[in-house]
């Protein structure tokens, strides 16, 4: 079992968390040099009080990706004090001639009039120089606003906030001060691959000019990573999206293209259990069209050429599972992706 | 905002993984040791993580005489014991159904018939040319068979699509090999064709050295024989010839270790700054550094060149056997299992400045370092009583066992005098990154498929390799032995020592 350093108190303050921090990580080091501090990120979660265990559970289960600090932020209704446990866990035991990451972990047990001054509290507790991400995944706005002073990426998920106009409008409001890394885009990130790769061979890539229709299907609280899918290609391919309107219970819209319009339907997937998309249909005018759905193995692809012949493989790859996928959003906080702002401005015109 | 009208992809923007041309993968040598331990088990690894092309198709090749199901199994069970993942059963089946097999020998017309049909079955199948990649994972002898082989069938180019050939090392024994292989495979392949494989260029540790000497400005001003005494490289390792004895003994360290991975190394490490990081861009630099090291005349190489074996002693403190009682190996061998060389690059940056070289096997523990030792300070003001003093900076790139980069400085021993001893500033990519590293030949099939040549040797790149090295062979051979010991789990052998010009040493292993 891998050596853990410990520490806690209760109406505490942050420069005594702080120099508890300072204090475990002396011990960890006079115990072996080996034990060496990871120093990759900083990341900051803020979530109710209740649901504390299960988010911590979420950070655990990211494998490799762990943040280097930690520092979850449990808001509790009528708290008024501080209570703070410490944690720093190497995650193995050194082995002769090598290191033994470890990482810092710093559970906050906070109260309603703390969130306004977060910043305040967590600045002393960070990691200097070291780019920090904040994530609230129950809400509080206003705690991310706090944060937003000390942290240079926002982790959100689009697919959380149930009105995808409040959601595309919250992230457009927080990649004016912030990079944002949406778990809602990040899941359709193979998608985005395959659609790519779909028509990466020379002899299709004319084709990408002549698509006609596309068809989105998803789990039906995942509209809005639908909507972001189309913002891509509408950002990538030069079309000018236009309002999406609900029809029959599904979200129709058109884009306008160079050669005329594109269009655009939403289909809520009642089968779907994962967040996100479950199928994706693309035509063109020539006759063409492309299929992927989720399927055993990986995307399952069915591709029907201009001439009527039809041909289905799969596309080999493993599901990340919703751990994978936050290990994900917290890998891509170091990584920028110039797409998703634009993607986001032709979703937030389609909403209009 | 993106248009279409150029011909380019413009979906392709911000993906981390870019497509790769749908691909027939074939592995002459498909139920061999190489293919068991690394190349399924890498290939698996790619269809986990989504990173196969989008259509892919793999056939393997061997002597055995097995149907396509007893690959399959073979296959599966290969993945299962050596990925570095635990296979999701989905992706591992979806991936065997597009595998097949062909056996017979390398020398058969009806294997590349059988082949070329299988291949075009599954072009016919999805409706485009898929490209196609040769993996020639076989003895050395093979390679030019198997080349002649693919032209004689018309394997060897395609009017649609890329055909590429990787081929293992080692690329010949000696010059003259090198020369006659690659003279038989570019009468077949075009170079662009052609991968050889250095799985070292394909860890990340050695292409962390390129984004360590040009992405860093602070390094590049002291980058010269103006600031460097001398440069170190180790290869050390703290294991025997385990089963590998028929290899070895006829490979020996110089061929085994220098010859290729050694001088990767080496000239990554003198390479000028490249125009792009374009394949040949690189190699070009590349080989301008070869070109610079003189090969030694033969009474040159007692003086820059030492061999050694390790004699009988102690690893992981249990008493371990001498090279010459290895099983496998004549009790009169010359092969040795330990090389250090001195090798000077004879041009403006780095004219006079050694560059050591030293590798062996059964030393006290393995590591893989690069350490750039400075020139020391001009002039000392400082006290030098009851303090180590001031040492020259030294930086040093550790490859193995932890990736890192160090920079020893002088610092003061807090107290009322000021004495000075060296400590070290650390870097541990470890601690700084959260990602896994791929496999170096996850790496390495991928960049075959996509075309990248950059990671793989060029044929005027093996050859230069082979003009340094081959003298010293040569001279060697003529000289019967016996050859000096070490004993085992020590720092190497005492005789490593006289080729280290005045004031410079061997840091320990």
């Amino acid at each position: 079992m891998p050596d853990e350093g410990v520490w806690s108190a209760q109406d505490t303050t942050p420069s005594a968390i702080e120099a508890a921090l300072r204090e475990l990580l002396k011990e960890q080091h006079a115990k072996s040099e080996a034990y060496v501090p990871a120093r990759v990120l900083n990341m900051v979660a803020v979530v109710d009080r209740e649901w504390r265990g299960e988010i911590y559970n979420r950070l655990e289960g990211v494998g490799r990706y762990h943040a280097s600090r930690t520092i979850l932020c449990a808001v509790e209704p009528r708290r008024e004090t501080i209570d703070a446990w410490v944690t720093v866990t190497a995650t193995s035991d050194p082995r002769p001639g090598e290191i033994a990451l470890t990482h810092e972990r710093v559970v906050l047990d906070i109260g309603p009039h703390h969130v306004p001054a977060l910043d305040t509290i967590v600045d002393p507790l960070v990691v200097s120089d070291l780019a920090t991400l904040c994530w609230a995944p129950h809400g509080h706005a206003e705690a991310i606003d706090a944060l937003l002073k000390l942290s240079q990426v926002v982790l959100i998920d689009s697919v959380n906030e149930p009105d995808p106009g409040a959601a595309v409008s919250r992230a457009r409001q927080l990649v004016e001060d912030a990079y944002v890394v949406d778990l809602a885009w990040l899941r359709s990130t193979p998608w985005r691959e395959r659609i790519a790769s779909s028509f990466d061979p020379p002899q299709w890539r004319d084709e990408l000019g002549r698509l006609s229709s596309l068809t989105v299907r998803h789990r039906p609280d995942s509209g809005i990573a639908g909507l972001l899918f189309f913002g891509w290609l509408c950002s990538r391919l030069g079309w000018e999206p236009g309002a999406m309107v609900q029809r029959n219970g599904e979200l129709f819209g058109r884009a306008s293209a160079r050669r005329g319009d594109v269009e655009l339907l939403l289909q809520p997937d009642a089968r779907q259990s994962a967040p996100g998309l479950s199928g994706i249909t693309v035509e063109t005018a020539s006759g063409m069209s492309i299929s992927l759905d989720r399927g055993p193995g990986g995307l399952s692809a069915r591709r029907r050429t201009r001439d009527g012949k039809e041909s289905s493989w799969t596309v080999l790859g493993a599901s990340r599972g919703e751990a994978g996928i936050l290990g994900e959003g917290i890998r891509q906080a170091l990584l920028r992706d110039p797409t998703y702002g634009p993607a986001l401005g032709c979703a937030e015109a389609m909403l209009t | 905002m993106a248009t279409i009208e150029q011909q380019e992809n413009v979906l392709v923007e911000g993906l981390e993984r870019l497509p790769v041309h749908p691909t027939t993968l074939v592995i002459f040598g498909g139920t061999g040791d190489l293919a068991k331990r690394k190349l399924l088990p890498a290939i698996y690894n790619l269809a986990h993580e989504g990173a196969l092309p989008e259509r892919f198709n793999l056939i393997g090749s061997s002597r055995a005489d097995i149907p396509h199901d007893d690959y399959r199994d073979m296959a599966r069970d290969s993945i299962k014991q050596f990925s570095r993942r635990a296979p999701n059963e989905q992706v591992l089946e979806r991936l065997l159904e597009r595998m097949r097999y062909v056996p017979g020998t390398f020398d058969e017309d009806a294997v590349y018939e059988r082949l070329g049909e299988h291949a075009d079955e599954f072009d016919g199948e999805a409706g485009i040319p898929f490209n196609r990649v040769f993996y020639l994972s076989t003895a050395p002898e093979f390679f030019p068979v198997i080349v002649g082989k693919l032209g004689a069938h018309d394997l060897d180019h395609r009017e649609d699509s890329d055909v590429r050939v990787v081929i293992e090392k080692p690329i010949g024994t000696n010059l003259a090999e090198a020369k006659e292989l690659n003279r038989q495979v570019l009468a077949v392949l075009d170079e662009s064709q052609v991968f050889r494989i250095d799985h070292y260029l394909g860890k990340e540790t050695v292409q962390n050295m390129l984004a360590f000497r040009f992405a860093n400005g602070m390094f590049e001003p002291v980058w010269s024989r103006n600031f460097i005494d001398y440069v170190q490289i180790t290869a050390a390792e703290d294991i025997g010839i385990g089963t590998r004895a028929g290899y070895y003994d006829k490979s020996g360290a110089l061929r085994d270790l220098v010859q290729n991975h050694m001088l990767q190394l080496l000239t990554l490490l003198c390479m000028e700054p490249p125009v792009t990081f374009s394949a040949d861009d690189v190699r070009d630099e590349k080989v301008k550094v070869l070109h610079a090291i003189h090969p030694p005349q033969p009474e040159e190489v007692p003086e820059m060149a030492v061999r050694a074996q390790y004699s009988a002693g102690m690893a992981e403190g249990k008493p371990v056997p001498g090279y010459l009682e290895e099983e496998g190996v004549a009790e009169d061998s010359t092969t040795e299992t330990f090389a250090a060389l001195r090798l000077e690059v004879d041009n403006w940056r780095w004219a006079g400045v050694p560059i050591y070289l030293r590798t062996g096997k059964r030393l006290a523990r393995k590591v893989t370092e690069i350490a750039v030792s400075l020139k020391p300070v001009p002039h000392l003001a400082f006290e030098q009583a009851g303090s180590v003093g001031v040492q020259p900076n030294q930086i040093v790139m550790a490859m193995q066992p932890n990736e890192g980069v160090s920079l020893s400085l002088g610092a003061k021993i807090p107290g009322t005098r000021m004495r000075i001893r060296p400590v070290n500033m650390e870097f541990l990519y470890g601690t700084a990154f959260m990602s896994q590293s791929p496999e170096a030949y996850e790496r390495l099939l991928m960049d075959a498929m996509r075309g990248d040549a950059t990671l793989f040797t060029r044929d005027d790149e093996v050859e230069a390799q082979w003009r340094i090295i081959d003298p010293i062979l040569e001279a060697w051979s003529r000289d019967p032995g016996p050859l000096p010991q070490y004993p085992a789990g020590s720092g190497g052998p005492e005789e490593a020592d006289a080729i280290m010009r005045e004031g410079h040493h061997w840091r320990a292993i």
